[in-house]
């Protein structure tokens, strides 16, 4: 129903050129110069997924400009959530911006529809967020990078999660389409104990009076539900309405800093997985929490989280090599040598992260709803795909 | 399944069909007297959320949020009218729909412009909260019961103001024929801008309602703006009755659907492919029941123009 052509509308574009000494320095030192690395950022900044994107956004510009490094510049612009927008823009980027690196997209369809494209092209695709099973296995290539995670992990870290609490029986939720149809799967594949009742939703459902009934009435031990973004709103303020005295525990999406404040006191006690959190106590974290409210006047979601470590990772690798020698700055990047705001990280064979996801519960400091960590999901956690990865 | 929780369903049913009543209401009294396709009735809702979730944040009275919601909607709806739609009666559908396209994307980002990209928080009042039992065990939540109650409240409202008002004489009339009307002496315009309001003040409530006890963010209005065209195709092009009687079906169908389907393929086959068979073939449940209303009656249940 929608005319796609008047869609296509001016986008807010940012462009930072950091690179005008690059010239002078060059004339006035005979010093080997690194080549300048240029970055697309492809990500959501409007409509209803606009907060996710701002934040990676935000959070990956508060790198950039901490390291202040001018042979670094980044050219941004908005998907609008759209698979088509999403490859337009990677294509402009590509053959008439000539970037080096892209990065930035939160959603896996979107995903999907850009990287294999991109890395097939030479370019290097570090990603913030998405990490679809497809790119995490068979689908894997030595020029993509998972900085987030692989999708799976969030919800395998609530499996576990559950089975430890002793959690006999689950009632489990997703929308269906095919991240929620992982979800499922990948808590499946670490709870041990017996699954009440599986439900899939309607992808952008608002409406959750029929689902609630159906989980009283099942007299589960607890919940598990992935609904991310507006979905989760919905439901945690209708959850709270109706008044069930269940535990719940989810994947961090549906209780990120970006949301909790629209669902309220809703959403207190909820436990939710996550890899990081405000409170994880390093040196990095600290810095980045604090850096980040300070610019920004806004507490740092997962996904501030996320662009931030991309943006370190890709500076460390600047600082080591040459992006013109291909093979020197892969190895650079895989090497991850940056201090990331979760402490301990590397990467796998597949190029996805080994890192601890964590259980955080949903608390009220002075009146701000945010997650404090209180316990470890799993250790040294990879995925489940790296052994189809043949690189 | 219970008894109980049959009931509960349906009632669920219902409720979301007496929400979808006040989207359509709107919808169908502005195409059925101005011949006009209005994509942005979704924004309109839209506004209505977003001014209820401001007001009721900065005076901490959600009642407040609930009056500034009808009013702001209407007031834009007036405005756009006057602005924009006014000149779009007699070009043809395609053009309707290309500026009120536009009109989406204006709100969307003119929203996002004044309130940011983070959704808004809006909560429940206090002497609605929590949930009532009703005869025979039914745990149930009073907001939800107070959506029904104001869903049939406006109900019977707009079939009085149709049905027994000078106001409703004109509207019926203009829907019966324009140039007519326009020869008696009745100010269409005004007319027009009128009705447009009053779809755009149901639209506000609803959105507002509806915000409550779901997400307050830039693109709400989208989604609930494809039903409510589901429900005035299925209705009849124009007819209040034809909108409540259509509303009602397409909220039972799609909450019915989700809660029966799966369990009803696990019947046969193995459950974890009943529930996504079913809950896919539940997505699709309200437009299985469009097409059928409409090969054996083309024209909707109440169509005036069959």
């Amino acid at each position: 129903m929608t005319g796609s052509k008047t869609g296509i509308h001016r986008e807010t574009r940012m462009t930072r050129y950091l690179t005008t000494t690059a010239l002078a320095l060059s004339m006035i030192g005979g010093a080997a110069m690194a080549e300048p690395v240029k970055v697309g950022m492809i990500t959501t900044l409007s409509g209803g997924g606009a907060s996710l994107g701002i934040d990676t956004r935000d959070g990956f510009m508060l790198a950039v400009e901490e390291a202040g490094n001018p042979e670094l510049e980044v050219v941004i612009e908005d998907d609008q959530q759209k698979p088509e927008i999403a490859v337009q823009l990677s294509d402009k980027m590509i053959q008439s911006e000539d970037v080096d690196v892209l990065t930035g997209i939160v959603w896996s369809n979107l995903a999907m529809a850009v990287v294999p494209g991109a890395t097939r092209q030479g370019k290097f695709y570090l990603s913030t967020n998405a990490a679809p099973s497809q790119l995490a296995g068979k689908g894997c290539h030595e020029n993509y990078f998972s900085v987030s995670y692989q999708n799976d992990n969030l919800h395998e870290a609530a499996g576990a999660y559950a089975t430890n609490e002793g959690f006999g029986t689950m009632f489990i939720m997703a929308p269906n389409y095919p991240a929620g149809q992982d979800s499922l799967a990948g808590f499946k594949r670490f709870y041990e104990g017996e699954v009440a009742s599986e439900v899939y939703t309607q992808l952008g459902q608002t409406d959750y009076a029929a689902e609630i009934a159906q989980i009283r009435d099942s007299g589960a031990d607890g919940l598990f539900f992935f609904l991310p973004g507006g979905m989760g709103i919905s439901f945690m303020k209708q959850w709270a309405e109706a008044g069930i005295d269940m535990p719940v525990v989810g994947p961090a999406f549906s209780f990120s800093q970006d949301i909790l404040p629209a669902i309220g006191d809703a959403a207190i006690g909820v436990k939710n997985t996550a890899q990081w959190s405000k409170d994880i106590d390093n040196e990095a974290n600290a810095h980045f929490v604090e850096a980040f409210e300070a610019k920004y006047d806004r507490l740092p979601s997962l996904y501030a989280a996320q662009g931030y470590d991309t943006a370190r990772l890709l500076l460390a690798a600047m600082d080591k090599a040459d992006i013109s020698d291909a093979d020197a700055f892969r190895e650079a990047l895989r090497a991850a040598e940056f201090d990331s705001v979760r402490g301990k990280f590397s990467f796998g064979p597949n190029q996805h992260p080994v890192q601890d996801i964590y259980v955080r519960e949903v608390v009220s400091e002075d009146g701000t709803l945010t997650n404090k960590i209180v316990a470890t999901a799993m250790e040294d956690r990879g995925d489940a795909y790296a052994e189809e990865c043949k690189m | 399944m219970s008894m109980i929780l049959l009931i509960e369903q349906l009632l669920n049913g219902i409720q979301s069909g007496l929400m979808l009543f006040l989207m359509a209401a709107g919808l169908t009294l502005v195409f059925g007297v101005m011949g006009l396709i209005n994509l942005a009735h979704g924004s309109l809702y839209m506004v209505g959320a977003f001014a209820c979730a401001g007001v009721a944040a900065a005076t901490g009275s959600f009642w407040l949020g609930l009056a500034a919601s009808i009013a702001a909607a209407a007031a834009a709806g007036a405005i756009v009218e006057v602005a924009v739609i006014r000149r779009l009666y007699a070009r043809d559908h395609l053009d309707q729909v290309l500026a009120t396209f536009a009109l989406i994307l204006i709100f969307s980002e003119g929203t996002r412009w004044l309130y940011g990209s983070f959704p808004l928080y809006l909560n429940v009042p206090a002497a609605l909260s929590g949930s009532v039992t009703l005869p025979g065990g039914i745990q149930y939540s009073l907001f939800r019961l107070a959506i029904i109650g104001a869903g049939l409240a406006v109900a019977v409202g707009l079939f009085l103001l149709i049905g027994k008002t000078r106001i409703g004489v004109q509207v019926r009339a203009g829907e019966a024929d324009r140039e007519m009307i326009a020869g008696l002496g009745v100010d269409i315009g005004r007319l027009y801008t009128l009705v447009f309001a009053l779809g755009a003040a149901l639209a506000g409530l609803a959105g507002a309602l509806v915000g409550t006890i779901q997400s307050v963010q830039v693109g709400m209005g989208e989604p609930v703006l494809i039903l409510a065209f589901v429900v005035i195709v299925i209705g009849g092009i124009g007819s209040i009755k034809g909108a409540l009687i259509g509303a009602l079906l397409v909220g039972l169908t799609d909450t019915m659907g989700r809660v029966l389907l799966p369990p009803l393929f696990s019947l046969f086959m193995e459950t974890s492919a009943a529930t996504s068979i079913g809950a896919a073939l539940a997505s699709m449940a309200i437009y299985i029941l469009m097409a059928l209303v409409l090969v054996v009656r083309p024209g909707g249940l109440f169509g005036a123009r069959a």
